[in-house]
């Protein structure tokens, strides 16, 4: 019609003249529509069709025959929740993202409602990419706001299908929510399973960073460079996960139709500690592969993952493209609940510390190893000339660190300086608790300290950039220096008291 | 860009040169827009790359629900009670309360809506005015606060984006609520669509798929193909937003102004 009216303008027709063809036109579609279109005997009865939001599925069709399928899809434009605290405008086909579920059976006549909200600010359209011929529906689904387009299409091929709206500019329609899978069951169906789900990846792209609060706007930008703020499940982050997880039991299989709404990432979708035993890969109602980790969702595609829960505990869904996952939102759950199953998992039956040896644990080779090390150990305790062998190489190397930390106020000398720097030499503070000298050097000391009776009243600070060993070898080198004799501080005793030791004192410098 | 500036003011120093003086004062309401050059997003393949917008008046700020009622008052086959299905749906000025009644008085100055193309051209012969086109449309909303190109300015064109990312307002605030651009003319975006008189030549949504160049150039695939600005998001959604139209429609957020020849 437009195309005619187009014509006519450009050959400046008058505005009454065009006005009438404008009409006649009309009612002339009208006519086509209703009377032009064959019937097919195939076709018995009429139904409407269920729809369900992510992760619902609606239930298997039992039907053995084909029939007319009305399907109602409502389009609107609203603001929800993207993260917390982030909102955003999205462009939605049921009032959600992903769009509604739908699920027809292959040979069936499909009657599609495309009703546009009259509160859009925008004409939308729907390309079904289960629909057989050009734009999918797309042209006869154009719909401005406030108005409904009605188009009928023949299910040809089973399948599992993408969903989107076309309308330009298409990215952008789709970089806001408009996606959403529709099911061709074959005519033999699919294998019955426990429990089925729906989950769909998409991408956002916001003028805000990731968790930006507010209302976040598009940024074209970013969507042009492919460059998403936020990578979800079910369009928003943590839409899958706590309360809102999918569930299994023990021992259930578990079918997921996996969709792909882009508008520009490729997904790696796995499921963390599962095995899927067989993958409809793009979406085919055949099954194409078994035992598969990870399995590629296109933009604009689909798979169907099934597996057979096993093992009770949380499994994180997640696009192994991992930063996606971690950073960017595309993460949910999988919560399996029953009793446990040690033959196929055992949970954590041993936790040892590991020396990073090559032997394998419990292996004799290991054993002799560890009964060697142990004689080592015997053997230089009971050698005062090695034991002290490894003081006195823990006296040099701290001498090094003293004369690179220390010497400034404690003077080469250890004797400190005269009423602001307590000695070291021959100091009963240094010397009465081994614990608290090595928690002054990594907490410092700010107030009154009485050392060898003297007062003093000023501030050390904290030395915690020192390694354990360094803290280690000077506390050794002063405690035996100068006159003082003391056991090594060993780097063990510093690990132990930096790691219960409270933050270090803010105001050490105030 | 400067050299197309630079035809702009030529051109439209000529236009204005030409012109007896008394012409290019523009009415009461109306500003002129110079004449220049618009390159049309979509075009056929014989279609030229640019076309010459002759300078117009344009009305400052869309037709406002006040204005409106004037018109129905003087015309009462366009009241909303005895207005013909034919010329506009069933939701032809809904959000009014009543035939001469738009509701609280604070509505007065928002732009009328759910309004007709057939309605808006009506409205435009009472005052001796007409629909603006497309090209000229277009061409003065290209115009940023202060140039009159706003191609390159990211910065306007983000502000134009935003309105697509903000929700839409069940009542919309008065006309020139913001500032105008550089033509003197408010609220071109960012507050209600437009009809324009050749609103639906950009594309055809039929089934005549193939016979011209402009075959479904706003949907998937062809989308970018041809474009003269395959990065103006805002002007494809204007086109495809009037392709989605037919005359006797009507929608909340569509309104109108008028123009003038000089």
């Amino acid at each position: 019609m437009n195309c005619r009216t187009k014509r006519l303008l450009r050959i400046g027709f008058p505005a009454s003249l065009l006005l009438a063809a404008l009409t006649s036109v009309g009612a002339e579609t009208d006519v086509k529509a209703k009377g032009a279109k064959p019937s097919d005997p195939a076709i018995v009865g009429e139904e409407v069709a269920v729809l369900t939001q992510a992760p619902h599925v609606p239930p298997p069709i039992k039907r053995t025959h084909p029939t007319k399928v009305i399907i109602k899809l409502e389009v609107r434009e609203v603001v929800r929740k993207l993260s917390d605290g982030v909102e955003y405008l999205f462009w939605t086909f049921g009032g959600e993202v992903p769009g509604s579920f739908m699920r027809i059976r292959e040979g069936d006549l499909v009657e599609f409602h495309l009703n546009n909200h009259p509160s859009s600010k925008l004409p939308h359209n729907i390309d079904l990419h289960a629909v057989t011929g050009p734009g999918g529906g797309a042209a006869s689904s154009f719909t401005a706001p406030g108005h409904s387009s009605v188009f009928s299409f023949k299910a040809l091929n089973p399948g599992l299908y993408v969903y989107h709206c076309a309308t330009a500019p298409v990215g952008m329609h789709v970089g806001n929510g408009m996606y959403g899978l529709i099911l061709v069951e074959p005519v033999s169906g699919l294998p019955p399973v426990d429990k089925e789900y729906y989950v769909m990846q998409g991408e956002f792209y916001t003028m805000g960073k990731f968790g930006d609060p507010g209302l976040q706007f598009f940024d074209q930008e970013k969507a042009v460079d492919e460059k998403p703020t936020y990578v979800v499940f079910n369009g928003a982050v943590s839409s899958l996960v706590g309360d809102k997880a999918i569930t299994a039991k023990v021992g259930e299989s578990v079918r997921i139709f996996v969709g792909n709404g882009g508008p520009n990432l490729i997904s790696s979708f796995h499921v963390i500690g599962e095995i899927f035993d067989r993958v409809y890969g793009e979406g085919s109602t055949t099954p194409t592969l078994q035992n598969v980790q990870t399995t590629i969702v296109p933009a604009g595609g689909s798979a169907i993952v099934e597996f057979k829960v096993e093992v009770p505990g949380t499994y994180i869904l997640v696009d192994h493209s991992l930063f996606r996952a971690f950073n960017k939102g595309a993460l949910g759950m999988l919560k399996v609940t029953g009793p446990e199953n040690l033959l196929a998992y055992s949970g954590k039956e041993v936790d040892a510390v590991y020396l990073g040896r090559q032997a394998d644990a419990g292996s004799a080779a290991e054993k002799r190893v560890l009964a060697l090390e142990e004689q080592m150990q015997q053997a230089i305790k009971s050698t005062p000339a090695i034991a002290n062998l490894t003081k006195e190489l823990q006296v040099e190397r701290g001498k090094q660190v003293f004369m690179q930390t220390c010497f400034v106020c404690h003077q080469v000398d250890g004797k400190g300086i005269p009423n602001q720097i307590p000695p070291l030499a021959g100091s009963d503070y240094l010397m009465a608790d081994p614990e608290r000298v090595i928690r002054t050097v990594l907490q410092g000391l700010t107030g009154e300290v009485t050392v060898n009776g003297k007062q003093y009243n000023g501030t050390m600070v904290p030395l915690n950039n020192l390694s354990d060993d360094e803290i280690a070898n000077v506390l050794t080198y002063v405690k035996n220096s100068w006159g003082n004799t003391a056991q090594a501080v060993k780097s063990d005793t510093v690990r132990r008291i930096r790691s219960e030791a409270p933050a270090p004192v803010a105001n050490a410098y105030e | 860009m400067r050299a197309l500036r630079n035809i702009v003011a030529a051109l439209a120093s000529l236009a204005l040169g030409t012109m007896a003086s008394a012409a290019s004062q523009p009415p009461p309401g109306m500003a002129l827009v110079p004449a220049g050059r618009y390159a049309p997003l979509f075009r056929g393949e014989k279609d030229p790359k640019e076309v010459v917008v002759n300078a117009f008046f344009l009305d400052v700020v869309p037709v406002t629900n006040a204005e409106y009622l004037e018109f129905v008052k003087a015309n009462p086959k366009w009241r909303r009670s005895q207005v013909k299905r034919l010329f506009a749906d069933e939701n032809y000025l809904k959000s009014w309360i009543q035939d001469l009644d738009f509701g609280a008085a604070n509505l007065s100055n928002a732009p009328v809506t759910h309004v007709s193309w057939f309605a808006a051209k009506a409205y435009c012969a009472w005052k001796s005015k007409r629909l603006p086109t497309t090209a000229e449309w277009e061409y003065t909303a290209a115009a940023s606060p202060h140039r009159a190109d706003g191609a390159n300015d990211p910065q306007f064109k983000q502000q134009v984006l935003a309105w697509y990312a903000q929700p839409a307002l069940s009542n919309l605030p008065p006309v020139a609520s913001r500032g105008s651009n550089y033509f003197g003319l408010y609220d071109l975006h960012g507050l209600v669509w437009e009809w324009v008189a050749d609103f639906n030549t950009a594309m055809v949504t039929g089934d005549a798929r193939g016979d011209t160049g402009l075959d479904r150039k706003l949907f998937c695939g062809s989308g970018s193909e041809g474009t003269n600005d395959r990065d103006n998001y805002p002007a494809y959604m204007r086109y495809a937003f009037r392709s989605s139209l037919k005359a006797a429609y009507t929608v909340h957020n569509l309104g109108f102004r008028a123009a003038k020849d000089l």
